[in-house]
């Protein structure tokens, strides 16, 4: 028997703060929408107004390829995540070859978070690593800006589940290879070839643990999901 | 190898009060299902007389003096997302809570996909 919580627990963590971190809500004297200096500091980069939209990118990929690096490498809050040791039961799902060094897997959500202008939030969700848990994409998806399928090469087949979910979408995705140190370095068509990616899904190469990296991962996203946007008079982003 | 109590009591379980104890037995919301990236901000109304609240709901009416998205509030309250729409939902029907911003339902526009690329371009 393992415990499989039914629901996603995400729980919060602020960078260099271990636990959770409770945000300052008494802060006073600080006026949603108001102008001028924004009062938000280190340790708090959330809007201190509170968001006013705030948009989803799912990050996908299977156990171990390296989602909660790359929402960490972006995220302003240490990404939220629950990992818990593997199972008897789990490890008849995961498959631990060639990462040995792994022995948890993360069964809850891993969320991070990028506040941009004008009150606007980024949310990142790593998708649950495990096919038991493929009853939560479809709820993760729904408006999403579009996904990040992450790949590691030693295992690319890890992946190919994820492909195959948004592959059969129609929100906009694309593939990011997390370069891995020991793994041979393919190019972005041998890696196309091999999964038989569509040619419109774009493939860029990547390092989940370097910010940039992560950031020009996301770029990329939002460059493919401008080739088909919302139009404004028709079902915009908010209802 | 733990015993089956052993194996609930560590991190991973999560809350130990079993999630229906803080719902009151309801496992769903009446209302409309919420978001993960639905944006919650309190009414400022009072409590109205006679009405308990938990003390997971004044939590979350705290975290909602401000604008809050379900998933900060549900990593903040650490209760799962399912809890904390059940939650919310006693809230929005006494009046205290409300949906600031519902959760997008399409493909954003032209404009706002351009904002979001050249915002993250310049982090």
């Amino acid at each position: 028997m393992t415990y499989v919580p039914s629901e996603p627990v995400l729980r919060a963590g602020a960078p260099g703060v271990g636990g959770t971190a409770p945000r300052d809500d008494t802060e006073p004297g600080i006026q949603p929408g108001v102008g001028g200096t924004d009062p938000r500091d280190d340790t708090e980069p959330a809007p201190a107004a509170g968001p006013s939209s705030a948009y989803k990118i799912l990050v996908a990929g299977g156990f171990g390829v390296g989602k909660t690096t790359l929402v960490g490498a972006v995220s302003e809050i240490r990404p939220l995540h629950t990992e818990e040791l593997m199972t008897e039961a789990g490890s008849g799902v995961d498959d631990i070859r060639r990462i040995e060094q792994k022995t948890t897997t993360t069964v809850a959500m891993d969320f991070g978070r990028i506040t941009l202008s004008q009150g606007t939030v980024l949310y990142l969700f790593g998708t649950p690593g495990q096919d038991r848990f493929w009853f939560m994409w479809e709820e993760l998806s729904r408006g999403a800006l579009g996904a990040v399928v992450l790949i590691d090469t030693r295992r690319i087949e890890a992946s190919f589940a994820a492909i195959d979910y948004f592959e059969h979408r129609s929100d906009p995705f694309i593939v990011a290879v997390n370069r891995f140190q020991d793994a041979y370095d393919y190019t972005a068509e041998e890696i196309r070839d091999a999964l038989d990616i569509a040619p419109e899904v774009p493939i860029v190469l990547c390092d989940a643990r370097r910010r940039e990296s992560a950031k020009e991962v996301l770029v990329a996203l939002i460059e493919h999901a401008m080739r088909r946007p919302g139009h404004p008079d028709e079902a915009q982003a908010y209802a | 190898m733990g015993s089956r109590h052993e194996r609930w009591v560590d991190e991973a379980a999560g809350p130990l009060v079993r999630p229906y104890a803080i719902t009151r037995g309801r496992t769903g919301p009446r209302g409309e299902r919420l978001d993960l990236v639905t944006i919650l901000t309190g009414t400022g109304r009072p409590v109205p007389e006679r009405t308990r609240l938990s003390p997971e709901q004044y939590r979350m009416l705290a975290l909602c003096r401000r604008p809050t998205t379900v998933a900060d509030i549900a990593s903040d309250l650490a209760l799962p997302v399912g809890v904390i729409e059940v939650l919310a939902d006693d809230l929005m029907d006494l009046g205290l809570l409300g949906v600031a911003r519902p959760a997008p339902v399409g493909r954003p526009d032209m404009d706002t996909l351009r904002r979001i690329r050249d915002d993250l371009r310049a982090l």
